[in-house]
């Protein structure tokens, strides 16, 4: 059987598991890999430059089966993957070259964390322009996914605040990509299919301390909740709602509605107002490796919905909280997606543009009505797009939520929700995406003929390949 | 590339006019599979299989493949792997001899098992070859409740069907970790073509539930499907059954 021997490192676990103490450096690692949601593995050759003459030479040395960066594992789907072809774990790049702590810039890797970005820069006093519901993503995935937040409806996606990016194109060369140009548009949002970004320039937002001043309310229903959502959210730098897709009848998208600001320093008590830069990230526990599967089922979906609804608070204003509960709650339990099992789960996320409100209404009717056990849906207004051509974000609605994939009808329902989201000119997200129908994303990506064009100029041999683009056809 | 439910893209049938296999193939045509190879000998049940799946919306494309000669398979298979990915390969050829027959004709018995097992050893690994190149994809091997335990009624057909599921076993424990996923389907008595006026057994099934399990089985990335489910449970009792008393049930 000499044939099959393989020097797997970890018992086809994830890259997301191997240990710290073996980095993979420049000798290529064959491992399986996944998303974020834990479907669909794929072996791969993983490597991990340490400096771009290293990440240049992985991409001059990609073979027939091509390479595709990969940050922190966060996307959802199969986007960092691929099978029998190189992934280049880019957490190696990990530097931060300057800081213009007066203009409000910084330069670094593209391997650089939101989370370390939020360490070294909140003493100084500024912030990420742009923080998704977790800090652990890359800067390069946040361009390559063009990431958006609770506070799209202000600032727009990750995307509008980079000056320019370094990136490292399919003949080994590095170019430097500045705003406005076909390939700056191609790669905001366009999953590493362009090339390696090995450092990036983005402006950053400016504030006084390290507390969110948050508000909460409840709304009743769907209509309740979209209609507080468009009478509150211009006053909010950030705005979201959870909502809870369990309730069925009159309750149906019942929701739990927060609105925060970065809190102004006389608004902190005085023993806060000392150090109010300080900025604390509590950690729980890793959830163990071995969970078993169903453990998020209906029931106790439901009653965690029940409470968490019942536990907010009819209406509160001002309470401060840090940013990483109001932003990241998530990031307090390690390794949380093993909570839905070996089966793993799938994010849904789509958004329908303003004046579409009835397909939205008809999408969460039939979640609702399909019992779908989603603790985690979210339900946001964005504001203007930005000009990537694969950018997620339109003017609109955009409902995200997670589903086990073990559910059974999921795949058919899902694919109906598609054609819904499909058939209102909305889109889904990429970078969650581990199941759409190939036929159906050049009605929800207009530009999807312009950027498979410069794909195929700037990258005829078709270097940059990841199981999304095999899988979509990108 | 399959989907986060395990579904394919691209399916290759090794026994392209097995009626499970074209239940299978049907059903997953239905949701995501675009592109399917038939592989064969060429006949035109072979090219009405094509035509049904055609009519389905799938692209199918027919290429001439015998599992009795092992020597070729590199070659066949090799040109399919070579137009694109295959996500899926359902090893679903195989025959079920005449036993009574067989027994007084070695040859024909042979037959059986050079199909049944020689050629499902050779065609399976040079598929999980190509597969491991690819990085990924699922091997489907259609093996059988005989192969479970040794039934005096048929137990050629089962003898192959036996080696085959050890086969594909260590196959699957041989490829864990690189991407391909090995799933062995166990199915009790399935009413085709192939089991045309036997006696039907109890707990007998359909190839469409057959093909229900295999989705399940994908999305499941199971390693050992039985269909019916309760066939798990029944032969894993039978296991255990003295051959004494066995040898005089009425299977």
């Amino acid at each position: 059987m000499s044939c099959f021997k393989n020097n797997r490192s970890h018992k086809g676990d994830t890259v997301a598991d191997m240990p710290a103490s073996t980095p993979p450096g420049t000798v290529p690692v064959r491992t399986t890999v996944t998303g974020w949601g834990r479907t669909a593995p794929t072996a791969a050759r993983v490597v991990r430059p340490r400096t771009y003459e290293e990440a240049a030479a992985a991409v001059r040395g990609c073979g027939s089966r091509g390479g595709i960066p990969r940050g922190l594992g966060r996307a959802y789907g199969d986007a960092a993957q691929n099978a029998g072809g190189f992934v280049l774990d880019m957490t190696g790049l990990d530097r931060i070259h300057a800081i213009d702590a007066d203009g409000g810039t910084v330069l670094c890797d593209a391997g650089v964390s939101l989370h370390r970005l939020m360490e070294v820069l909140l003493p100084l006093g500024w912030f990420v322009p742009v923080t998704p519901g977790t800090r652990q993503v890359t800067v390069g995935g946040a361009i390559g996914a063009d990431i958006h937040g609770k506070n799209h409806h202000v600032s727009g996606s990750f995307s509008r605040h980079v000056l320019s990016f370094e990136l490292l194109t399919a003949d080994g060369e590095i170019r430097t990509v500045g705003r406005g140009t076909p390939l700056f548009d191609a790669t905001a949002g366009g999953m590493g299919l362009t090339g390696v970004i090995l450092t990036a320039t983005v402006r950053l937002l400016p504030v006084d301390t390290a507390l969110m001043s948050v508000d909460t309310e409840r709304a009743t229903d769907l209509d309740d909740l979209m209609a507080r959502l468009t009478a509150t959210d211009h006053r909010h730098r950030y705005s979201v709602a959870w909502i809870d897709l369990l309730a069925r009848g009159a309750a149906t998208g019942r929701a739990v509605l927060t609105c925060g600001d970065h809190a102004p320093l006389d608004t902190l008590p005085a023993r806060a107002r000392r150090r109010p830069l300080d900025f604390r990230t509590p950690r729980l526990p890793s959830a163990p490796a071995f969970l078993p599967e169903g453990l998020l089922s209906r029931t106790t979906v439901g009653l965690f919905n029940e409470l968490w609804y019942r536990k907010a608070p009819r209406a509160r204003t001002g309470e401060l909280q840090r940013i990483s509960s109001f932003f990241h709650p998530l990031d307090g339990v390690p390794h949380w997606n093993r909570v839905y099992g070996r089966g793993g789960f799938v994010q849904y996320q789509f958004v329908v543009g303003y004046g579409r409100e009835d397909a939205l209404r008809r999408i969460v009717r039939r979640i609702s009505e399909h019992r779908c056990p989603s603790f985690l849906a979210v339900l946001k207004r964005f504001g203007e797009a930005d000009p990537g051509w694969l950018s997620f974000p339109l003017p609109g609605w955009t409902l995200a939520l997670d589903i086990p994939a073990s559910l059974p009808g999921l795949g058919a329902l899902l694919d109906q929700l598609d054609e819904e989201v499909a058939a209102a000119g909305g889109r889904v997200y990429l970078a969650k995406d581990a199941r759409l129908r190939p036929e159906l994303l050049a009605a929800m990506y207009p530009r999807l003929d312009d950027f498979r064009d410069l794909r195929a100029k700037t990258d005829p041999r078709g270097v940059f390949v990841s199981d999304l683009s095999r899988r979509l056809a990108l | 590339m399959k989907d986060a439910f395990g579904l394919p893209q691209s399916l290759l049938v090794l026994g392209g006019t097995s009626e499970i296999a074209l239940a299978t193939a049907r059903r997953l045509v239905a949701r995501r599979t675009r592109v399917v190879w038939l592989a064969g000998r060429p006949s035109p049940a072979l090219e009405t299989a094509a035509e049904q799946l055609r009519a389905v919306g799938a692209d199918v494309h027919t290429v001439a493949f015998d599992a009795l000669d092992p020597d070729s398979h590199e070659a066949v298979l090799g040109k399919v792997f070579a137009e694109g990915d295959i996500d899926l390969v359902l090893l679903a050829f195989g025959v079920l001899g005449d036993q009574a027959h067989d027994e007084r004709d070695p040859a024909a018995a042979v037959r059986v098992a050079q199909t049944n097992y020689t050629g499902a050893v050779s065609a399976a690994l040079v598929s999980a070859r190509a597969l491991q190149t690819q990085g990924h994809g699922s091997l489907v091997v259609l093996s059988s409740v005989a192969g479970e335990r040794a039934r005096r009624a048929n137990f050629i057909y089962g003898s192959s069907k036996a080696g085959l599921d050890v086969f594909a076993q260590g196959l699957g424990d041989a490829l864990y970790g690189t991407g391909v996923h090995v799933m062995v389907v166990r199915p009790g008595f399935v009413r085709t073509r192939m089991t045309a006026g036997l006696p039907q057994a109890p707990l007998a099934t359909t190839p469409e539930a057959v093909a229900t399990a295999i989705e399940l089985g994908l999305r499941r990335r199971s390693e050992t499907v039985w269909v019916p489910g309760a066939l798990r449970l029944v032969m894993s009792a039978l296991r255990h059954v003295p051959r004494a008393v066995f040898r005089r049930l009425p299977l």
